[in-house]
């Protein structure tokens, strides 16, 4: 049957720069879809959501016994389940947002205002630019380094261990991915050492980061043990750039390939954090999150085996007519964006208001330049990942 | 501008929060309380923390004008 | 819609959160004739539960509270001006002002308002408060600014939970009085009212329970100073808030023929009122705080709630129906759902707790102050509260809305020890007949949602 393969199709790097037909199939055969290697897809927006907030559903790879897991060492929150889960979010959480540290994200939007205009600035106006290279990857990046306390700098080092540990938890349904596997765990090994002496360095002298708040915790019992903190800066330095360098990229793609709305965004630039919300639904920088239950689980009534990995589709939810009217169509005005692109339950995007600041800021100072802007390349060159689907490269004549 | 915000809805995910601290507050680990009246210099940053709630239960519009009848 | 239904004159009696969300819902369903809202305050609809928590704290003046609407509903906004009467045949609504509003249909949403204390003289006492409007919370806000040697709150049901919790954050003394066992008892049962009853006193209430409150005292210029509780032992205090309920507003009703009473009026689950032979009366319509609702999930029970979320679902229902002929009308099915806020602490709850014959500890635990504890009757889940965990309330109401199985079923990571032993719920005892079927919600969205209902063999 057609349906059993619609997740390698779906991860086929031919298909990605368009992948929605295949998610419009999915919906079509059913909120719960077996895939010929035991595991199931699963692509409306209402079973997403309920699945997301199951508490029987588990993001800890450990209880995946079909397929089974590769060996993991020390997983990040993002890869726990409660409580162990909510006890590592409450700790990173502490000296980046509330309760404890309300204003952080907030207080960073002049900075990152500024970091934009230099990037702006610093862009070549006699030839086209690459959006990613020259603007939507270094912006995060730069964002993130000063957030965490990395000496941006180290770009070079930590962006090689990155794109290993981002291949490595890509969704590959057919491939053998022990060499990537192995890859990731090594790539692994050396960021936690890297994050771990530049936490050391901070010990007794704290600059006004996350790395320094996490060695100067005063009260041992909110303390991160040493592979806490490395699994744990690993995931903040990997996902507070990878994301939002496509929902920056994918905003401007988007924004490019529908001129009226640019233009209307361009005369109402209030707005923009609609806009913002209405591009995370319509192309969203993560297009896939991977559960296992807990226990054997009754979904639309078909019923699920303890351990079996369940792919959701939140781009494919995203686009589900019976949430959202005219799903296709890329709205800017659209009202109640409850989109599924940073999650929801628990494990929501932890640093989703950052990227949003991030996005808004960005496209907000794109926006004047945007005017007689075209697509040199349609569609761009896009990354190997089918969970993190984005761009490689956006070429673009100013 | 009033605001207020649908609480059976809110799930104390804190997106308003960040986005808006003078305005919206977390007591405890996920009780909001907010300030229903916007002041005027913190419209843009409401603004933008409607268009985030993950929930969409954050309304902002006028107050029925007083006496009106 | 018929053009008929689209014009005409309706009259909304209530003007807070289900007067003006039925306002705003008739014109954006098309409703083109004239509306008219009249409130008794004479303030425009203004939100309350900020009354209870930002207010009394001193983060907001009560007056800044006025709800935003989604859209002008272009109505004759009759402020201050309570309704005394109604006239079913002539289809007439009478003011306290002598005027006589007349209608093609109605709308009662006449809400609730706070118990007083049964004593007037003491009830009148400088210093004694109930606590349900602007006034009220401006003038407790301002007695507590003022810095009182205690207060005294009587009731510990979650308005008079969270008026110690606010004393306690500024940093005021304060005696709870309450009759019952512990605080919230009789709506979350035993388990979690020890809880409370943790929380009250760990923030340093000092909490009475299983007492009386026997009489208010006065100074020589009519100022409270202190109470005397039925076990012999007298409180010292210089502010009194009395929160024991609310009475429905339905004394205006009381010639009318609707079935007003005590606990509400009467309509049915699309919301049109029943006369007193439980007949229903087409154009009057009833939501809020003041109406009782049969409830399919709950075993058909009449329902009166006083919960935000309720307002604005029944009000919505009830304008949709103003405006649409029988079958296309909606019934009203919303699952209760409620929060407070207190000590710190985020209590949410859907269904309907009191529902119950068992409750157990799903997730988390009491010691951790963080738990979904879930109510089950005859086997079905009927309810679920959780303390800070709010995220998994969606998976909770799920289970209820398809009449799972009580206990739940295992899976959970953060699952609790004694997940699979349920424990009495503690709570007054559901009435229901002893053979009712089971009943389920399918569908996702509110307009779509229908009823499915299994037989038990």
């Amino acid at each position: 049957m057609d349906s059993e393969t619609l997740l390698s199709r779906i991860t086929d790097y031919a298909n990605r720069p368009n992948p929605y037909p295949l998610y419009a199939e999915l919906r079509e055969a059913g909120p719960v879809v077996r895939q010929a290697d035991g595991s199931y897809l699963v692509g409306t927006y209402h079973q997403i959501g309920a699945l997301l907030h199951d508490p029987r559903m588990s993001v800890d790879e450990r209880s995946r016994t079909n397929p089974p897991p590769e060996e993991i060492k020390n997983p990040s929150f993002l890869r726990l389940d409660d409580p162990e889960h909510h006890r590592l979010r409450t700790l990173a959480m502490r000296p980046f947002g509330p309760p404890h540290t309300p204003g952080r994200v907030n207080a960073m939007r002049g900075e990152i205002a500024r970091i934009t205009t230099e990037l702006l600035e610093a862009l070549p106006t006699d030839r086209q630019i690459d959006i990613v290279d020259d603007f939507a990857y270094p912006l995060p990046v730069t964002v993130i380094c000063r957030l965490l306390g990395v000496p941006r700098e180290d770009e070079p080092r930590f962006r090689v261990w990155a794109d290993a540990l981002v291949a490595a938890a890509d969704v590959r349904p057919d491939e053998d991915t022990t060499e990537q596997d192995e890859a990731g765990r090594q790539a692994g090994s050396e960021m936690g050492q890297y994050l771990l002496d530049l936490a050391e360095q901070r010990r007794g002298k704290p600059t006004d980061d996350m790395l320094s708040a996490f060695v100067n915790e005063p009260d041992r019992s909110l303390r991160l043990t040493p592979e806490e903190l490395t699994a744990t800066g690993a995931l903040l330095l990997i996902a507070g750039h990878e994301t939002t360098v496509n929902l920056i990229t994918n905003g401007v793609l988007t924004l490019l390939r529908h001129p009226e709305q640019l233009d209307r965004l361009r005369r109402e630039p209030q707005l923009l954090p609609q806009a913002v919300e209405e591009l995370l639904r319509y192309e969203p920088p993560v297009h896939m999150r991977e559960r296992a239950p807990l226990a054997d689980i009754e979904v639309a009534g078909t019923t699920i085996p303890a351990g079996t990995s369940v792919v959701l589709a939140l781009a494919s939810g995203n686009r589900d007519p019976k949430q959202f009217h005219e799903p296709d169509r890329f709205d800017p005005t659209r009202p109640d964006v409850e989109h599924l692109s940073f999650g929801s339950g628990i494990h929501l995007c932890f640093g989703g208001p950052l990227a949003r600041i991030e996005a808004d800021t960005a496209l907000g100072a794109l926006l004047p330049r945007l005017g007689a802007a075209r697509l040199v390349q349609d569609p761009p060159p896009y990354r190997q990942n089918a969970m993190l689907r984005g761009p490689r490269h956006l070429f673009v004549q100013l | 501008m009033q605001i207020v915000v649908d609480l059976t809805r809110c799930q104390g995910y804190a997106q308003c929060v960040f986005l808006a601290p003078d305005v919206f507050q977390l007591h405890g680990e996920e009780g909001l309380l907010y300030l229903p009246a916007v002041p005027d210099d913190q419209l843009e940053r409401v603004r933008q923390a409607v268009a985030a709630c993950p929930v969409q239960a954050i309304l902002m519009g006028k107050g029925v004008s007083a006496g009106a009848e | 819609m018929p053009s008929d239904l689209r014009d005409g004159r309706i009259v909304i009696v209530g003007a807070s959160l289900a007067g003006l969300r039925a306002a705003e819902t008739l014109r954006e369903e098309g409703f083109a004739g004239s509306l008219t809202v009249v409130g008794d305050e004479p303030r425009p609809p203004y939100d309350r539960p900020p009354l209870s928590k930002q207010v009394l704290i001193g983060d907001v003046p009560a007056e800044a509270t006025a709800l935003p609407m989604r859209r002008d509903p272009d109505a004759e906004w009759r402020l201050g001006v309570a309704a005394t009467g109604l006239d079913l045949l002539e289809k007439r609504v009478m003011l306290a002002d002598g005027e006589s509003l007349s209608y093609d249909r109605l709308l009662i949403a006449t809400g609730t308002r706070a118990r007083p204390w049964p004593n007037p003289e003491e009830g009148a006492l400088q210093g004694v408060f109930t606590l349900r409007t602007i006034d009220d919370a401006t003038g407790l806000a301002e007695a507590l600014a003022a810095g009182p040697r205690r207060v005294l709150v009587i009731g510990a049901g979650f308005t008079g939970s969270e008026i110690a919790s606010a004393c306690r954050e500024r940093g005021l003394d304060v005696t709870v009085a309450e009759r019952g066992p512990a605080p919230l008892v009789g709506a979350l049962g035993g388990t979690l009212s020890r809880l409370a009853t943790l929380m009250h006193r760990g923030h340093g209430v000092d909490l009475r329970c299983g007492v009386t409150v026997t009489a208010l005292h006065g100074d020589g210029n009519g100022r409270f100073t202190g109470a005397d509780l039925s076990d012999g032992t007298r409180v010292e205090a210089d502010v009194c808030v009395v929160a024991l309920g609310a009475v429905r507003n339905v004394e205006w009703l009381a010639e009318s023929g609707l079935a007003a009473g005590r606990r509400g009026v009467a309509c049915d689950a699309g919301c049109q009122a029943f006369n007193m032979y439980g007949i229903v009366i087409n154009d009057v319509f009833v939501a809020g705080d003041v109406s009782r609702f049969p409830h399919p999930l709950f075993g058909y029970q009449m329902l009166s709630l006083e919960h935000w979320g309720n307002a604005v679902a029944q009000a919505e229902v009830a304008a949709h129906n103003m405006l649409n002929p029988g079958p296309l009308q909606r019934p009203h099915l919303t699952i209760p759902t409620f929060w407070s806020t207190q000590f710190g602490l985020n209590i949410k709850s859907v269904g309907v707790p009191t529902y119950s014959d068992h409750v157990v500890i799903a997730q988390g635990s009491l010691e951790a102050r963080r738990l979904a504890m879930v109510y089950g009757y005859r086997g079905r889940v009927t309810a679920a509260v959780t303390v800070d965990m709010g995220k998994v309330l969606d998976y909770y109401r799920h289970l209820i809305e398809t009449a799972a199985e009580f206990p739940p079923p295992p899976g959970a990571a953060d699952r609790a020890i004694a997940a699979d032993i349920p424990i009495p719920s503690d709570v007054p005892d559901p009435k229901g007949l002893s053979h009712e079927p089971v009943v389920a919600l399918t569908g996702y969205l509110p307009d779509r949602r229908l009823m499915v209902v299994q037989p038990v063999g």
